[in-house]
This record gives structure tokens, C-alpha cells and sequence, in this order.
């Protein structure tokens, strides 16, 4: 039987000259309808360019394939070789016959039309529907990806859903004239973990349904488990190893393959948690005490700008953090775990509630006791300033003055987060993510802090430079004695680094305490969702159930009071919020 | 109470406040209004007689009682005699708008067809030859002043062709289209070449970031053909630096375009400001600068209504 898909000896380069930038080299693989093919790989390895190359969207992107063919099987049977079509079949058979998802939602759909135009501009485009028939058949569309009260979605603008609401809604527009082959370009990266299960369990039952077959690009090892037939992993252009899945995962051949799938760090429900702190039997001294912490953004309307209600973003947060100790703050996007964080650091004003920082554990802290790394190193380095004078960002920021010693400090931090002694006289762009990093760990060192606040610390990185960067802020904390705030939605990053963990969750701690006893006996329903959640390698033959439930509005009537927390205790150090 | 009626609200605060400016700004430019009707001979006219002819214009009192006075009628709608016209400062500035309106609209209906177009697709042809040819023209429209233009037209027209546009009188458009057309053709080609050169770059650098935006690429994946990925998906992104551009250069027109009237010898709202402040014509001056900055608060409305309607994530009412 003829394959859907025989890709042989592709080659893509881009720019000028594309033969001799050729960024894919040497791709060959075959599909079969109805499977799905999962290609591996970290940024960069060109595992994108790869998929792009099939529809020919990368002509768009200034790629060019400049070997190889691509043979596709039509319906009627006959082979198509796409990557000598002209641009007139391409047009066909894009949307047609192959359909694509893309990473961002939320940059994907365009902002100026409905929901309901974007989909039906399919059905126009490749069925001849028109008018009511196709809003009907847009409708219906919807409803195959479930989303709730499709009639009434159809007018709404993409930014009035949410993110894991819109890749259905990319799903529901690719899939909607029943191609043959959906590929799926990291489709969950951008979201949460439970909408991550969601939009994952979705697609598995869509090609249950409809046998079609699907190509799937992921970053993520752990996610292919649970959805691909066959494996195919990527570095720097090349196919290093492709195989059966369990193959692949159970006996992987090459060396960077075994190095993906032991970088990756693998949820462990608790066992893979950290033990090398104990909290003190005896009342101590913590190096930051949280109390009632309650952030919330008022809610206006009409011509006088009346409050008429509020943003709970944070609600009455609790929590004590020892010096040497990581709390994990784990909790989806909206949950309230960033702006806590930022509440610490002063730079959103809580509406009530204490926190304080113990400044008496080092010498000369004052009020620089609490430091931050952020999310996106890319961003948040200054791309103007040379490295010295973003280290000595801080000290001017805290009043004093730079000095021999100051310039003293910032070497020998950057030969402790392991930079180049030159790194001092060069600019952010000269370094690599996971270097960016680590001159915001070096700055947010500078002044000696008791506490870090980490948020989302790892999350950008790709997943080799994500286990050094943890090492070193293990080995960090155990040096200088520092305590972490690790604020993250990735439950086996969290894992790894944390003692304690806190589950944020519309904007409450519905559950806290020590990382292994949470982790593998969560007590509180939210956390059991979030933790059967992750995906796993261990757990690649079960079948996700799915969940639609959304996160709660956050926004409250004026003068709402939440009930007053009533805690449950399971252990010496777990409590859960008792539910109804 | 919504984004209108609120914006309309600051309609007569802006306004008091620009005739204030004004009121102070003309007055303090030496010279008066009877030395610069009458020339030498003002200095012939007795002390009773000046004073007769101060009064009778009303510029006999201090700032504040004459400042007073005007804002009294200028509620009432009497903004005022005009020196120079010896009519109703309102009368005159109605006679010259429609004209200028006119040109105006012309000049961005042009702008527009030519510069949108062009803007996109140079955006497509990005770094073609093509594309270069399309930049280096709009750059020749934006760097040659209007009277050169103007003048090149008139001379092609009159000298190559041997037809002179008709100039020096002004047919309202109802009364005679053709002829009104005839016209304005020319001016309004003078100054839409320019207009049209802004509109062509800043069309393809707007079109240029949106084609390279994911929701481009989705709709190329779905399958959708050049054309509906250039006008559907991608211009309407594109549109709002376009429509900001257009409302600033169309304010600007509204206030009259003194060169253009000057080698058209049209008689617009710009010559008309012009020889007012000239003639130290003190109500002219208050009067037209205050229905010019009225014309471009309407304009400025208006652009904002254009953005809510273009892109649904602008919500004009909760700002």
C-alpha cells in the first residue's frame, strides 16, 4: 500500500543563497493514513522548518526546498510530488487536504475577523458553501471541537477567548473540510497544563474519529508518548533516530536521543522531590513571612469610572519560607501565583495583607533582601547596556555607589553561574538563552539577597540548558543559604527543585506543604487535575478523559468577602482547603 | 453615556481655549486693523474720526471687554464683522469651506486609490525591483513641495497639451459638476501626490509587519488564495497607521492650502486666513482658526470611531 506521505531526501535552506544555508538536510520518512508521526527536537533543529516544507507555507518564511521530494496521494489516488507543485495546486490542497495548527493561538487567528468568518472561510474556500450554510456548517464545526454554546461564539472576536479556547478554534478551522492530514505545530506549547490534557485529548479522539492522519511537532518527549504512532527525532537539521514509539522511548539508539529523554525532567509523583532540607523541629526565624496577602484590581464602569466590583487576583495568601528552602508556586496562568510574587517584590500594590522579608540575615541587606529573576531572558536584560553595567543595575538602584569591590563581585559571580570572565564588556545579544539566564541569576545576586524570587525561571529555556540551569540554582541555594520562591506551571521542573509547594488556584492556596507528600498524595481536587495532567512516559497508554471545566471568573461583586479558609490537615506538614 | 456624547463634551473647552490663544497671539503682532486697511492715508484720518471707525469695529475697548464681547456673540452665533469684507465673519468663512471641503476630499479620494494600492503592493514585491521603483517614487512625491508640482502640472497642461485649467473662479459643485471638476482636478492632483506618497509608505511598512504576522500564515494554511490573504486578511490590519496618517493630513487640508489656492488662484479658506492676518482682520482670524480647529476635533472623531470599527479590540467606551 502506498503511503499518504513519502518524504525523501528534503533539503531546505533559506536566505540568498538557499544551497549553501541549508537549514533541514537529509529528512526522509513515511506516513500512512490514519497514523501519527511525532517529530522531536530543541529550537533549532529544524523540526518546523520540516513541517512548513510539506504545505509549502516555509516558501512564504524565505525558505526554499532545494532537494528532495515530497510525495502526497491524493484522494483520487493519484501522487502529487508538493514540492514541485505550483502554487495553484498548493492552494487546493492546503486546508483542503492538509491542514495545520500553529503554536500561539493567540497570534494565529486574526484579530479583525469573527471567530465564525475564520471558520467558515474554509468551507467557502474548498466546499463552495455559502451564506447561512456555512455559518451552519461553521457551527457544527465547533461543536465537533466542544466548545460550549457554539452559536453564540461564532460572533465573538478572537480576543475574547481565551487561549486553550482558540486553538480549538484553530483545530475546529483545520480540521473543518476533513483533511487527510492535520499537522500540528507545537499546538499545546503555549498553554496550560490541564487545557495542554484538554486540547491532547482532543486531538486523539478527533483522529479516532476521522482517521486521518496527523504530524506532530513537539519539543516536549513526554507529550509524544501519548499520541504518536512513530517517532522522529531532530538535531540541527538532521534525523538522528526514527522509529516504532516504544522503540524509540524504550531503547533509544542514538546519544542525543538518550539525552532528551534523561534531560527531560519526567514527573514522578513525589519521588523525584528534593530531600536535602529539613524545617527546623524548633520555631525559627523565617526569611520571609507572608500574611493575608490580597492584591486586587478594581473593576470600573460608566462615564464616573464607579467601582463596580473587583479582580481577586490574589485572595488571603499565607505562607512562611525558611532561609536554604524552595517553595513551588504551581497554579495555571490567571491563578494569581505571578502577581503574588510580584506583590513580594513591591512591584504591585497588595490592597491588604503583610509580607515580610527578614533583613537581619545578612550584613547591610536593607531593603534588597528580596531579589527576582524573570520569565523571559530575552526581555529582561537592557540590550543597550554593556553586562557590567547591568550588574551594577541593582547597587545604584539600592543608593550606593559602584566601587573596585562592587566590579570584584560581579566577576566572581560570573564565574560562579559559569560566564566567561570577558562576559563583562559584551552585550545580552552575544549570549545564548540559557547564558541569558544566568546573568539574571548573576544580577539578581549582586546585592547578596536572602530570597529570590524565581518566575517561571526556566520555562523558555530548551529543555538540556532548563536541568543546568536548575543544577546550578540547587547548588546556588546550598552556598549561599539562599531561599526560593519558584513560582512555575511545570509540575516536574517544580519537582525537582522544590521542598514545600504551594497550588494556587483562582487566586487562593487550595493546597501547601511538603513536595513529596503533595505530590504523591494531593488531596485537593484541583491538584489532582493538575497533577493527572502532566504528561508522562510512564503514563503514555492511558487515555486522557475530557475536561472542559474553565477557571473560574476572578471578578467579584463590590464588597465580596471570600469565606474565611478552612484547612484540612493530612500530615505533619500538608493541609488542603476542605471543599464542598 | 457613551464615547461620543463624552468627547462631544470637550468640544467647547478645546474651543475656548484655542480662541483665547488666538484672541491674545493676533493681538499681539504689532500694527492695527485701520493702519493696514488704509495704508499711509490712515495717518490723514482726524483722532475723532479713528476713534469713530475703532468703535465701529469694536476694537476700541480693552482685551477683556473686547474678548468678552466676542465670546457673547460668538454663543450667539455673530462671530463678528470682518474689516476687510465688510461682512459677517461667518458669511465669509461659508462662502470659501465648500471649496475647500471639496478640495480636500479630492485630494484624499486620490491619495487613497493611489497610495493604498501601490502600498500593498510593494509590500508583496518587498526589496523586487518593483518594489524599489514604488519607494523611490513615493519618495519623489513626499520631497517635492506642492508648488512645483503644481507649477509642472500647469505647464505640461498649457504648454504641452495647450489646455489651461480653468482658474481664478470657483463653480459650486451643484451648479455645474463638469465645470466645478475642471477646476479642482489640478489642484487636487497637486496635492494628493504628495498626500498619496505618505499613504503609499506608510501602507507597505503597515502591510510589511502584517504579512510577516502568524494569522497570515494560518490563512495561508487554510488555503486561501493571494488576493483574499493581501485584502481580507492582511489590509485590515494594516489600515489603522493608514487611517491615522489620512486624518491628520485631512485636519491639515481642511485649514486650507495656501500655496495650491495661491497658483490655482482659487479662492479657498488658506488665502483667506492668510490675507486676514495680513489686514490685522481681527475677528476673520479669530473666527476661521476657530472653525478650523472645530473641523479638525470633527476629524479627529471621526478617525477614532474608524479605529473601533476597524479593529474590535478597541473599545472606545472604557478608556
Amino acid at each position: 500500500m502506498t503511503p499518504l506521505l513519502s518524504v525523501s531526501d528534503l533539503h531546505v535552506g533559506f536566505g540568498r543563497d538557499p544551497r549553501a544555508s541549508e537549514i533541514v538536510r537529509r529528512v526522509s520518512f513515511d506516513l500512512a493514513a490514519g497514523e501519527t508521526l511525532a517529530i522531536v527536537g530543541e529550537s533549532g533543529s529544524g523540526k518546523s522548518v520540516t513541517a512548513l516544507s510539506i504545505n509549502r507555507l516555509v516558501d512564504y518564511g524565505g525558505g526554499q526546498i532545494t532537494r528532495g521530494s515530497i510525495a502526497y496521494t491524493r484522494a483520487d489516488g493519484r501522487t502529487l510530488d508538493l514540492a514541485q507543485a505550483s502554487e495553484r495546486e498548493l492552494t487546493k490542497i492546503r486546508g483542503g487536504e492538509i491542514g495545520m495548527i500553529f503554536q500561539e493561538p493567540m497570534t494565529s487567528l486574526n484579530p479583525v475577523l469573527t471567530i465564525g468568518e475564520q471558520i467558515e472561510e474554509s468551507f467557502r474556500l474548498h466546499r463552495g458553501l455559502t451564506g447561512r450554510q456555512a455559518s451552519a456548517a461553521a457551527k457544527d464545526a465547533l461543536d465537533r471541537v466542544r466548545i460550549p454554546d457554539a452559536a453564540r461564539r461564532l460572533k465573538y472576536c478572537p480576543h475574547q477567548l481565551s487561549g486553550g479556547m482558540l486553538q480549538r478554534v484553530m483545530i475546529a478551522a483545520a480540521i473543518s473540510c476533513n483533511p487527510r492530514l492535520l499537522i500540528a505545530d507545537e499546538p499545546t506549547t503555549a498553554l496550560d497544563v490541564t487545557v495542554q490534557a484538554q486540547i491532547m485529548a482532543l486531538l486523539a479522539e478527533l483522529k479516532r474519529e476521522t482517521d486521518m492522519a496527523m504530524i506532530f511537532i513537539t519539543h516536549d518527549i513526554g507529550l509524544v508518548a501519548g499520541i504518536a504512532d512513530t517517532v522522529m527525532v531532530m538535531q540541527s537539521g538532521e534525523v538522528v533516530e526514527q522509529g516504532r514509539l516504544d522503540t524509540v522511548l524504550d531503547t533509544p539508539q542514538h546519544p542525543y536521543t538518550r539525552h532528551l529523554l534523561s534531560a527531560v525532567p519526567h514527573f514522578e509523583a513525589g519521588r523525584a522531590a528534593r530531600t536535602d532540607f529539613r524545617r527546623p523541629d524548633t520555631p525559627a526565624a523565617p526569611a520571609l513571612k507572608v500574611e493575608g496577602l490580597t492584591v486586587r484590581f478594581p473593576v470600573t464602569s460608566g462615564l464616573f469610572r464607579r467601582q463596580t466590583g473587583a479582580v481577586h487576583a490574589v485572595d488571603g495568601v499565607d505562607f512562611d519560607l525558611m532561609p536554604g528552602e524552595t517553595l513551588g508556586i504551581v497554579g495555571e496562568s490567571g491563578s494569581g501565583k505571578s502577581t503574588t510574587a510580584r506583590a513580594i517584590l513591591g512591584l504591585v500594590p497588595p490592597t491588604r495583607g503583610r509580607f515580610s522579608a527578614n533583613t537581619n540575615l545578612r550584613e547591610g541587606q536593607g531593603s534588597s533582601a528580596v531579589q527576582m529573576v524573570f520569565q523571559n531572558p530575552y526581555a529582561s536584560l537592557n540590550p543597550r547596556l554593556r553586562v557590567d553595567s547591568i550588574l551594577a543595575e541593582p547597587v545604584i538602584a539600592a543608593g550606593r555607589r559602584v566601587t573596585a569591590e562592587t566590579t570584584q563581585r560581579m566577576t566572581q559571580l560570573l564565574e560562579r553561574v559559569g560566564l566567561p570572565k570577558d562576559a563583562l564588556q559584551r552585550y545580552p545579544h552575544e549570549f545564548s538563552g540559557g547564558q541569558r539566564q544566568r546573568l539574571c541569576i548573576a544580577r539578581a545576586l549582586m546585592l547578596n539577597p536572602s530570597v529570590v524570587v524565581l518566575d517561571e525561571a526556566v520555562s523558555a529555556l530548551d529543555v538540556s540548558v532548563q536541568a543546568k540551569v536548575l543544577q546550578l540554582l540547587v547548588e546556588l541555594q546550598q552556598e549561599f543559604g539562599l531561599a526560593y520562591l519558584f513560582v512555575s506551571h511545570d509540575m516536574a521542573v517544580v519537582e525537582r527543585i522544590a521542598h514545600r509547594i504551594a497550588v494556587v488556584y483562582a487566586g487562593r492556596i487550595v493546597e501547601i506543604g511538603d513536595a513529596t507528600s503533595i505530590l504523591s498524595k494531593p488531596k485537593h481536587s484541583y491538584t489532582k487535575r493538575l497533577i493527572a495532567a502532566v504528561p508522562s512516559i510512564d503514563r503514555r497508554h492511558q487515555t486522557f478523559d475530557l475536561d472542559t471545566r474553565q477557571v473560574p471568573s476572578l471578578v467579584r461583586p463590590l464588597g465580596y468577602e471570600p469565606d474565611p479558609a478552612a484547612w484540612q490537615r493530612y500530615g505533619p506538614d500538608h493541609k488542603a482547603l476542605a471543599e464542598a | 453615556m457613551n464615547y461620543l456624547t463624552r468627547r462631544l463634551v470637550t468640544f467647547p473647552l478645546v474651543m475656548l481655549g484655542v480662541s483665547v490663544l488666538v484672541f491674545i497671539s493676533i493681538r499681539l503682532v504689532p500694527g492695527d486693523a485701520i493702519t493696514a486697511m488704509l495704508g499711509t492715508e490712515a495717518g490723514l484720518l482726524t483722532p475723532e474720526q479713528r476713534a469713530a471707525l475703532e468703535a465701529y469695529f469694536g476694537i476700541d475697548q480693552s482685551w477683556p471687554v473686547q474678548y468678552g464681547r466676542w465670546l457673547l456673540g460668538a454663543l450667539k452665533g455673530d462671530l463678528g464683522i470682518s474689516v476687510t469684507f465688510g461682512k459677517p465673519v461667518l458669511d465669509v468663512i461659508l462662502e470659501r469651506f465648500p471649496l475647500t471641503l471639496e478640495l480636500a476630499l479630492l485630494s484624499m479620494a486620490i491619495a487613497l486609490l493611489i497610495g493604498l494600492p501601490a502600498g500593498v503592493f510593494a509590500a508583496t514585491r518587498n526589496e523586487k525591483p518593483s518594489d524599489l521603483g514604488v519607494r523611490i517614487f513615493a519618495m519623489i512625491g513626499q520631497s517635492t513641495p506642492n508648488f512645483v508640482v503644481g507649477l509642472l502640472l500647469i505647464y505640461i497642461l498649457s504648454v504641452g497639451f495647450g489646455v489651461l485649467p480653468v482658474m481664478g473662479a470657483f463653480t459650486p459643485l451643484f451648479q455645474d459638476p463638469l465645470e466645478n471638476l475642471g477646476q479642482l482636478i489640478l489642484p487636487a492632483l497637486t496635492l494628493g501626490f504628495a498626500f498619496a506618497a505618505s499613504v503609499t509608505r506608510i501602507a507597505r511598512s503597515a502591510m510589511l509587519d502584517v504579512l510577516s504576522e502568524d494569522y497570515v500564515r494560518t490563512a495561508r494554511s487554510k488555503g486561501a488564495p493571494a488576493m483574499s490573504v493581501l485584502w481580507r486578511h492582511a489590509l485590515p490590519n494594516a489600515l489603522i497607521p493608514v487611517v491615522t496618517l489620512s486624518g491628520v493630513e485631512f485636519g491639515y487640508l481642511l485649514g486650507g492650502a495656501v500655496i495650491v489656492e495661491q497658483i490655482f488662484a482659487l479662492p479657498g479658506l488658506g488665502r483667506m486666513v492668510l490675507d486676514a492676518i495680513l489686514q490685522r482682520d481681527y475677528a476673520l482670524v479669530q473666527g476661521s482658526v476657530l472653525f478650523i480647529a472645530l473641523n479638525f476635533m470633527i476629524v479627529n472623531l471621526l478617525v477614532d470611531l474608524a479605529y473601533a470599527m476597524l479593529d474590535p479590540r478597541i473599545r472606545l467606551g472604557d478608556r
